[in-house]
């Protein structure tokens, strides 16, 4: 995204308020060509800031867009002087939008780059907590982050001694560590942090608990109370067990703890009243994981939010689809961390919903209502 | 050579250029170096402070003062005042400025200066608030500190023109040898071409001795009419001409001249002189590719045959093209602000026969420049004054 002129269409960098070439003051965010030629590059070996300080040496570049600006940005290591580059925007590890160079094509082992790996949470060597293998999306989420070359996946499981759809199958994994966890119980979510907490550098929170129905048409308070207890509070109680060891590894080498990574509701964003409860409970995780997101960041530990529709499996089989399969969920949660993101948008409905939420708010919350 | 239109600075001067001595970090305050370069120009110039009625002044580290506040700190009650942030390009802008106002009349005698502190992480902090571009798309990058803003324009330059690190080295290692006459110098053990090539990186090509050393200092002089100098009996160098400009070259997809190369020749003809004609030339040497850039776009050479000249001349004070005899920010440290007047006032002193150790024989015109504000990926601002001594 950069800024480009609405009066005469010029691409404009960095950000300002008004066109350089016409004085324009209409300048909107817009999807720009990505390519580019590095012009000169340096490697910075004494940075006077103290993060570049110790990540020495660092390099950078000046790179010149086809569409126009000229940006300083950090440079993949196979980026070379003269050649074409591909540019994106990426979160540093302060959450900061960073331009980031990479050369144009593939090269081999192209993730692994040093720098690039600073802007990213990507799985592959490291330790990842999926905090629920009950679930379809638990496992699905053990499956591809094996094959995204993690290195150990713990997988949670709430009374063990209960059997499972799929429970051979995650017990039979290389590199997969089936552990005892109840996220909405404080003592169990302790005890686990206390075995592996210093281990875990990626926490995927795959913590489920869907009823449908709204607020006229139950009864009491003990469902909306359990949905608050396994969503919410569960969340507390991983954050609170495993946030602090996290935040404290942030910069531990190659493997250091890159991201926590939430599975909510799009409907956390706006409530759908057939699962009206179930949306409240995901709008109040939402909100924490804004908190979650501002605690960890002087770790540089990143909090990604996935947001999803209904997703394929029994609790929202009354539900016709679009519905999300539970295998698009864990890929995205894969891409989500090699991109480095903060939030993404998995299937049709979520896309919609975010869509129509910008453009109309107050009409998704009417439409929603059928 | 074409003429100039602009009305010329008949029977302008500046006098009493002083240096305020440099210290490597300081715990006084900016106000408090430039209360001393005050004091210094009173008791130089002969005259009471309450005979200043004009104030230019630039620093970094002035905190949330501005000139205003500097009147009543120092009980200077002026009817002319300015306050210049233009970085290395400051003592040129603010010398334009007060010519213009002591021509006018709308003053008599205007006190330029330019002083900055050093605390320990006043380097730092100075950085990471620079600029919003800096803020936004630059200091992001580990590149805080120019070094490595300056290294990719380096290397784009030598690269395009074939320059070599001993080319570009040969100018640090003249001002270094300046810099031992100089007793104010903060660099004062010899520096040999060997020394430098080996010296350790920074940011590729940069290496140590291509960066200057922050510090604490000041340094001002008087800008007023030649009556009003005759009059005080204070010895003063004509101004002769002047040259400024912003950003010039934008379309330049990186910096390979600066803004001289526009207005040079209006430098010139305004002058009356040919760049054979200077006697000292006092360049800012932020980096020394800097320097080189500027031989070019000052007309010492074509673009491109910087390296050449640097090869074919001395540098030195004894040499045959004497230039930043003080040693320069390169040697003597950049104290801030003050590294844009650095030049200016040396070179001052010299048409003033007044250099003292540094002095060369007979300088009776100068030139000094001033180049400043790397606000994103290039140096925005430049200028350039040419000066005659009393002898000229």
């Amino acid at each position: 995204m950069l800024q480009r002129c609405e009066a005469c269409g010029a691409f404009a960098y960095p950000a300002r308020e008004a066109c350089p070439a016409c004085l324009s003051g209409s300048l909107a965010f817009v999807d720009a060509p990505r390519r580019g030629a590095l012009l000169a590059e340096t490697t910075a070996r004494v940075p006077s800031d103290v993060y570049f300080r110790e990540r020495a040496p660092w390099r950078i570049g000046l790179v010149k867009l086809d569409c126009g600006p000229t940006m300083v940005a950090h440079l993949h290591a196979d980026c070379v002087e003269g050649a074409p580059v591909v540019m994106s925007f990426q979160l540093d590890k302060s959450g900061q939008a960073v331009a980031f160079a990479r050369p144009e094509g593939e090269t081999p082992n192209m993730a692994d780059d040093r720098q690039w790996r600073e802007m990213t949470a990507d799985p592959k060597f490291r330790r990842v907590l999926v905090t629920n293998g009950r679930s379809l999306i638990g496992q699905e989420a053990v499956a591809a982050l094996k094959a995204a070359g993690a290195k150990t996946v713990f997988v949670g499981v709430a009374e063990p001694w209960r059997p499972f759809a799929g429970e051979q199958w995650l017990r039979g994994q290389q590199g997969v560590e089936v552990v005892t966890l109840d996220a909405s119980d404080e003592k169990s979510v302790t005890d686990l942090a206390a075995d592996i907490g210093g281990k875990v550098d990626i926490l995927v929170n795959t913590t489920e608990y869907v009823r449908a129905g709204g607020v006229l048409d139950r009864r009491g308070t003990s469902v909306a109370r359990d949905e608050i207890d396994q969503a919410y509070l569960g969340f507390i109680n991983l954050a609170q067990a495993f946030g602090p060891a996290m935040r404290m590894r942030g910069a531990d080498g190659v493997n250091s703890s890159a991201a926590w990574v939430n599975i909510l509701s799009v409907h956390a964003l706006a409530n759908w009243p057939a699962f009206g409860a179930y949306s409240a409970s995901q709008a109040a995780c939402l909100s924490l994981s804004h908190c979650l997101r501002a605690e960890l960041r002087p770790g540089g530990v990143k909090v990604l939010n996935l947001f999803t529709g209904p997703v394929d499996n029994e609790w929202f089989q009354t539900v016709p689809p679009p519905k999300v399969a539970p295998r698009a969920v864990a890929q995205a949660v894969v891409s989500g961390l090699r991109g480095g993101l903060e939030e993404m948008y998995v299937g049709d409905v979520a896309e919609e919903i975010r869509q129509r939420l910008a453009a109309n708010p107050k009409a998704l919350e009417r439409e929603l209502d059928k | 050579m074409k003429n100039s239109l602009r009305t010329p600075y008949d029977g302008i001067v500046m006098a009493a250029p002083v240096t305020i001595p440099y210290a490597r970090y300081s715990i006084e305050s900016a106000q408090w170096w430039i209360g001393r370069a005050l004091s210094a120009l009173v008791a130089r110039a002969g005259i009471k402070a309450s005979d200043i009625d004009g104030l230019c002044v630039s620093s970094f580290t002035m905190g949330t003062d501005s000139g205003i506040g500097l009147t009543q700190h120092f009980g200077l009650c002026v009817r002319w005042l300015d306050t210049v942030p233009l970085g290395g390009a400051s003592a040129i802008a603010a010398l334009r400025k007060a010519a213009r106002a002591v021509q006018a009349h709308d003053a008599d005698i205007v006190a330029c200066v330019a002083g900055d502190t050093n605390h320990v992480d006043s380097f730092r902090l100075t950085l990471e608030n620079f600029s919003r571009f800096n803020q936004d798309a630059v200091y992001p990058y580990g590149a805080g500190g120019a070094n490595a803003s300056f290294a990719l324009i380096a290397r784009n330059y030598m690269r395009t023109y074939g320059v070599t690190r001993e080319d570009v080295g040969r100018i640090a290692v003249a001002q270094r040898a300046n810099a031992l006459r100089n007793p104010h110098a903060l660099m004062k053990t010899p520096l040999t071409l060997e020394q430098y090539l080996a010296a350790r990186p920074i940011s590729d090509p940069i290496h140590l001795f291509d960066c200057v050393m922050p510090c604490a200092g000041a340094e001002a002089f008087l800008v007023m009419r030649d009556e009003t100098a005759a009059s005080l009996g204070l010895p003063a160098a004509r101004l002769l001409s002047t040259i400024e400009r912003h950003n010039a070259f934008a379309d330049d997809p990186m910096q390979v001249r600066g803004g001289w190369a526009m207005d040079v020749d209006e430098l010139y003809a305004m002058a009356g002189v040919t760049p054979d004609d200077l006697d000292i030339v006092q360049t800012y040497d932020d980096y020394p590719v800097i320097t080189m850039m500027q031989f070019e776009d000052l007309g010492f050479c074509n673009k491109g045959e910087g390296a050449a000249f640097v090869r074919q001349h001395d540098l030195t004070v004894d040499g045959d093209f004497p230039h930043n005899t003080s040693g320069g920010q390169l040697s003597a440290g950049q104290a801030g602000a003050a590294g844009a007047y650095l030049g200016l006032v040396e070179g001052l002193r010299q048409v003033l026969g007044e250099a003292g150790p540094t002095q060369v024989k007979d300088a009776k015109l100068g030139l000094a420049s001033g180049f400043g504000m790397i606000n994103y990926d290039r140096g925005l601002a430049s200028g350039a004054v040419i000066f005659a001594g009393p002898a000229r």
